[in-house]
């Protein structure tokens, strides 16, 4: 079922990955994983443990057990093994919140040069260089800026750059969260909902920004996501979890086709022509059964 | 027009006094004031001869409180403009001084620097003038240290002058036990001062908050203890004395010095006057608060800076970015508690004499006053607040013992009407500049 073309390696591989909380099993044996420059989707009802998944990714949560192997520079690096906030860095994996966490006080351009942190934070010396006004650290802080304007481009935000990012409209934030974690320099970009509440015009800009970030900077983009139109409309690869157990994975017209899926979704009974109908309102045709 | 007219009217039955409602409002808040009043005011304890106690009753100054409240209170209602909150944009006296302020921040610095500068050489100029000034200072660089760490980390610290302390202590014992100067001490001071904020770092680095408050305010009283009870050390509550006062590049400060040295008036043939002294020391707290100011709001603009204000915003984001928050916080507390030490180092030289009792919560509680009061992470607003907090009890002495109740007035005052601080404006710590293009 799955689409496995055995010249590439995977970026990221998830073995057999479980997340126990007391008696919870959130994950449960979780085993997949991400192709570089490739779009996977991790798709699930609500409390499927999507976002725990991330969350194990990311650094939030230790793992109860299984693997999280990362490639960066032909090297194998284990995830549940680095400090949270050290992830960023040493495995370039960066990530967006369901729900917004931007630093919501500090104006759009801040926001996106506090991301390049630790580079500049090696420039200024340990603020020392800083201190001093020392040329080193000011042709870091405008690589920085540039690179802050480079993405403020792309997301549409130049104008209000100098905005408080709490003032931004909703959309505004999200596009700039994204924009955020593409700072840090990622290879592996986890948007976690990042549709969440866009109407059908900006979750449509969404999919040409992400689309736009795969092609011309070569990230691979893990999402979690509700919207089926962005799910089906970009994804290379779709993931889907339910009660914590991986029950389908494939391409976006193997995954819909899954009986599986639908029962997951739906429940046993006219699953198939809701399922079909819902695909049809976003404009996708539905896949022969 | 129906609809216009229809407005107009419910306008005017608004604006219409709706006077049973007001009279019933305001009595009731005559009878708060009234029952607070009675004991407060209404009973006045004095010495009967014999050491024993009798109460005499002031019950007339009880009716003037509750008929001011009555008053006032009736006032608010008659007049609602005087009732609306200074956060609905730009309608209060203060809310415009702020925007003045950041409009005008350069010529308003400079002026500030100019007068404080200008102050002991003023014709009015005195003493005591020279002294409150001094005092001012200290709060104020006291308040730009605080800032750091409630103002941009956000990391709400009640036991700031515990490190004020730390300074202080490092010179008086070096200079006691080592013969250490003003000038040879103060670098100590800063470094002891930060090792003791990063000492408190660690164990709170997990804490935020009210959590964080109340383990700070402990850290702040076990200082204290500490210095109240090891006395072959730190004298217990007799404190050390005859500190070292500051000289001027070597020069010191008295009427005649030992054999070999120069005093500062022969070095310049000046007549010897104790206020040399007075109006150096002034300037050395001016000096130090300006390096403060100058050193604050330059790490405000570096990487570290926009991290402090990055951890106040959201750690969890903070993490994700890949920013160390234990390296955020701890540098956030050293940096805080250096320049609280090298207040606490003044304060040492200044009075040349310290003792617990002059590093007690309300100290802490002032500082966090002035932050609070100033608004969050504004420089200039700490220099107002601190010039409020410390001269107005000051004004107020002339009222005696209702001295503490006019101050607690104020500060409701000021947080009723600029709930976020007096002069709250977060200047970017850096822009672009793009103008939107024209649409």
């Amino acid at each position: 079922m799955t689409r496995l073309p055995e010249d590439r390696q995977p970026l990221l591989a998830v073995e057999h990955l479980t997340m126990r909380f007391g008696g919870l099993v959130a994950i449960s044996d979780l085993s997949f994983v991400a192709y570089p420059r490739e779009i996977t989707a991790l798709i699930g009802p609500n409390g499927a443990g999507k976002t725990t998944v991330f969350n194990c990714l990311t650094g939030f949560y230790r793992p109860s057990a299984g693997r999280l192997a990362m490639q960066v520079n032909g090297e194998s690096l284990l995830l549940e093994r680095i400090d949270g906030f050290r992830i960023a860095r040493q495995a370039g994996v960066a990530r967006t919140f369901q729900n917004i966490r931007l630093f919501a006080g500090m104006t759009v351009l801040e926001n996106l040069v506090v991301a390049q942190h630790n580079v500049l934070m090696r420039a200024s010396m340990f603020s020392m260089a800083g201190l001093l006004g020392l040329p080193r650290y000011r042709s870091a802080e405008r690589a920085a800026i540039e690179r802050a304007c480079h993405w403020l481009d792309k997301i549409g935000l130049t104008e209000r750059a100098d905005w408080t990012a709490g003032a931004l409209p909703y959309g505004a934030q999200r596009r700039l969260e994204i924009a955020r974690a593409l700072c840090t320099g990622p290879a592996l970009l986890c948007l976690d909902e990042p549709a969440a509440g866009l109407n059908p015009r900006e979750s449509a800009e969404l999919n040409e920004l992400l689309l736009a970030i795969r092609a011309e900077e070569g990230i691979t983009i893990l999402l979690i996501e509700h919207d089926m139109s962005v799910v089906m409309g970009i994804s290379d690869h779709i993931i889907v979890l339910d009660y914590g157990r991986k029950i389908a994975d494939g391409t976006p017209a193997e995954v819909r086709a899954d009986p599986n899926v639908i029962k997951a979704y739906l429940g046993e009974d006219e699953a198939e022509t809701l399922l079909e109908e819902a695909f049809a309102d976003h404009g996708i045709a539905p896949a022969p059964c | 027009m129906t609809a216009a007219s229809g407005l107009a009217a419910e306008n005017s039955a608004r604006l219409a006094p709706d006077w049973a409602a007001y009279l019933k409002d305001a009595a009731l808040a005559a009878l708060v004031a009234a029952l607070l009043a009675l004991p407060l005011m209404g009973l006045q304890t004095y010495d009967i001869g014999g050491g024993a106690l009798g109460i005499r009753t002031h019950f007339d100054w009880v009716a003037i409180a509750a008929a001011a409240v009555f008053a006032g209170r009736l006032a608010l209602r008659l007049w609602p403009r005087l009732h609306r909150r200074g956060d609905r944009r730009g309608d209060t006296a203060f809310a415009r001084l702020a925007a003045w302020a950041n409009r005008r921040l350069f010529a308003i610095t400079l002026a500030g620097i100019a007068l404080a500068v200008a102050l002991p050489f003023l014709p009015f100029s005195s003493r005591y003038l020279i002294d409150l000034g001094t005092t001012v200072l200290i709060y104020v660089m006291l308040g730009w240290g605080l800032n750091v760490v409630v103002g941009l980390a956000g990391l709400l610290d009640l036991g700031y002058v515990a490190f004020y302390a730390v300074g202080a202590y490092t010179f008086a014992l070096l200079a006691r036990d080592f013969g250490f100067t003003f000038w040879e001490a103060l670098p100590f001071s800063g470094l002891v001062a930060a090792g003791f904020g990063v000492i408190l770092g660690f164990p709170v680095l997990r804490l935020r908050g009210d959590y964080l408050a109340i383990v700070t305010l402990g850290f702040g009283e076990i200082i204290r203890i500490v210095l109240l009870n090891w006395s072959p050390v730190t004298g217990g509550p007799n404190g050390i004395s005859d500190i070292p006062r500051p000289s001027f590049l070597g020069l010191p400060f008295a009427r005649s010095a030992p054999e070999g040295v120069t005093t500062f008036h022969q070095f310049f043939g000046l007549e010897f006057s104790p206020d040399q002294r007075v109006i150096f020391i002034y300037f050395v707290i001016l000096t130090l608060a300006l390096v403060t100011n100058l050193f604050t709001l330059r790490l405000r603009r570096l990487p570290i800076g926009r991290a402090w204000e990055a951890l106040r915003e959201d750690e969890v984001a903070c993490r994700a970015l890949g920013i160390n928050p234990t390296n955020v916080k701890l540098s956030a507390f050293g940096i805080g508690a250096m320049l609280g030490g090298l207040a606490g180092c003044f304060f040492a030289t200044r009075q040349g004499f310290i003792s617990p009792e002059s590093f007690a919560f309300t100290e802490s509680a002032t500082i966090l006053a002035i932050v609070v009061l100033g608004g969050m992470g504004s420089q200039m607003g700490v220099v107002l607040a601190a010039i409020l907090l410390v001269t107005l009890p000051e004004f107020g002495r002339a009222f005696a013992e209702f001295r503490m109740l006019i101050f607690g007035a104020a500060m409701v005052a000021i947080m009723v009407w600029r709930p976020r601080g007096l002069l709250a404006h977060r200047e970017p710590s850096l822009r672009l500049g793009v103008r939107p293009s024209s649409t």
